[in-house]
């Protein structure tokens, strides 16, 4: 989700273990939780750090198409609500950040990692926020989208990575809320012109919403060993699902119509079917073809490095002041 | 790479006077930014009345795999437990 396609190995068979790895198996298989400096398999960690890292990146770089809407926002409460919410979202940004840390990295390496191209974050932040819409839009079916995602890893292995999830969802759902806010204003109270607006908006991010869950469970080749760890509980197809099955009745309640001729109730499975997203495009955008990919991480590489001179700043500010404290307990002595 | 920032563990009080917990982490050049930190990203929502941050590097733990000789002795004093001893029923609450 906010981690797609984040890399793993296979699973391993019982037979395939070796004695530890088999114990570890066996913690996780009874759901104790894994906490930092206990022993785990080298892929299990890397696997976390690839996966926190890309969670948290996309956090970060998430703040972004929202943040475009600030100066833009209608009203002073709703400017307000936005920059809590953007606020939240680099909080769970650095909540996530120091989740990773606890397996051995660091966090300025994981940035550089992301400005160098090397992690990824979710697709979906590289599509733009044309209209206002947009940003009822972004709360409801992104966050929505994420908030599927991340209720499940609440339970998941690793113990920092499941509190931090614990407490993003705690606020996430104001997220939520606050993008259908917007939605039922334009739509149930609005003019026509804001209706289209919100249909529009509806129509640019409802596949690329879906594509946050990753590829299908079929062509998912990391699926395995994560949930064998639980690292994922739930596959992609299955999130989708639960997604769409949420999604469609809020979508009715607005007047909205979700841009796919083929939705359509399916009694038997107790849900919808829906046509999948267009894979190509996403592999595209992974890939650094996205809309707006250059502009993203211009901005995020702008920020650390214009930031630069004020981190050096304040630790030299720091380092003065231990040093003024030292020669004083020395003189005092 | 500039030196990063170094590592703090943050603890808050809740409102019920409760004790100091540990919430997390976080990265600041010295112990006022620490607090200052601690308090946008760990309470913004009223989390707490109460902030203590400490470097990361002053922390001293026990070590898991040491879990089983550090946990043990008192594991098999089952004495200390109220349930251990039976009070007759005639004696009521204890």
């Amino acid at each position: 989700m906010y981690a797609q396609m984040v890399k793993a190995e296979g699973a391993k068979s019982r037979e395939e273990m070796t004695v530890e790895e088999r114990a570890f198996q066996d913690r996780i298989d009874r759901g104790e939780k894994i906490e930092p400096k206990e022993w785990m398999p080298e892929g299990y960690r890397k696997t976390l750090i690839r996966q926190i890292g890309q969670h948290a990146h996309s956090e970060i770089v998430g703040q972004l198409p929202e943040g475009n809407w600030i100066t833009r926002a209608p009203t002073l409460e709703r400017k307000a609500i936005l920059l809590a919410k953007v606020q939240d979202e680099a909080g769970h940004g650095l909540y996530l950040y120091s989740a990773a840390e606890t397996l051995g990295v660091s966090r300025d390496e994981l940035l550089e990692l992301l400005h160098n191209g090397k992690m990824k974050y979710s697709s979906i932040f590289n599509y733009p926020t044309l209209n206002w819409a947009d940003i009822g839009t972004v709360g409801w079916l992104v966050d929505g989208a994420a908030i599927m995602n991340q209720v499940q890893l609440q339970k998941t292995s690793y113990g920092p990575y499941s509190r931090a999830m614990i407490r993003i969802c705690k606020e996430e759902s104001f997220h939520q809320r606050q993008g259908y806010d917007i939605l039922l204003k334009m739509c149930l109270q609005g003019t026509p012109e804001q209706k289209a607006m919100a249909q529009d908006a509806m129509n640019r991010f409802w596949y690329p919403a879906l594509m946050m869950f990753g590829p299908s469970d079929k062509d998912s080749v990391h699926s395995a060993q994560s949930m064998q760890w639980k690292i994922k509980i739930n596959t992609n197809d299955e999130l989708r699902q639960k997604f769409v099955d949420q999604t469609v009745p809020q979508a009715e309640y607005l007047g909205l119509t979700i841009p796919d001729p083929n939705l359509k109730w399916n009694e038997e499975k107790g849900g919808y079917d829906f046509s999948e997203p267009d894979w190509d495009e996403f592999f595209d955008v992974i890939a650094g073809n996205g809309p707006c990919n250059a502009e993203r991480m211009e901005a995020r590489v702008t920020a650390w490095e214009d930031g630069a001179w004020f981190r050096e700043g304040l630790m030299a500010h720091a380092k003065k002041q231990d040093a003024r404290r030292a020669a004083a307990r020395i003189a005092a002595e | 790479m500039s030196s990063e920032w170094p590592l703090w563990e943050v603890f808050i009080r809740g409102q019920h006077g409760l004790n100091h917990r540990h919430v997390g982490s976080l990265h600041a050049p010295d112990a006022e930014m620490a607090i200052c930190n601690a308090r946008d990203v760990y309470t913004r929502r009223n989390e707490g009345v109460s902030i203590w941050v400490v470097q990361s590097n002053q922390i001293t733990a026990s070590a898991p795999s040491e879990k089983g000789p550090l946990f043990e002795p008192s594991n098999s004093k089952v004495y200390r437990h109220p349930t251990f001893f039976d009070i007759p029923a005639e004696v009521g609450h204890m």
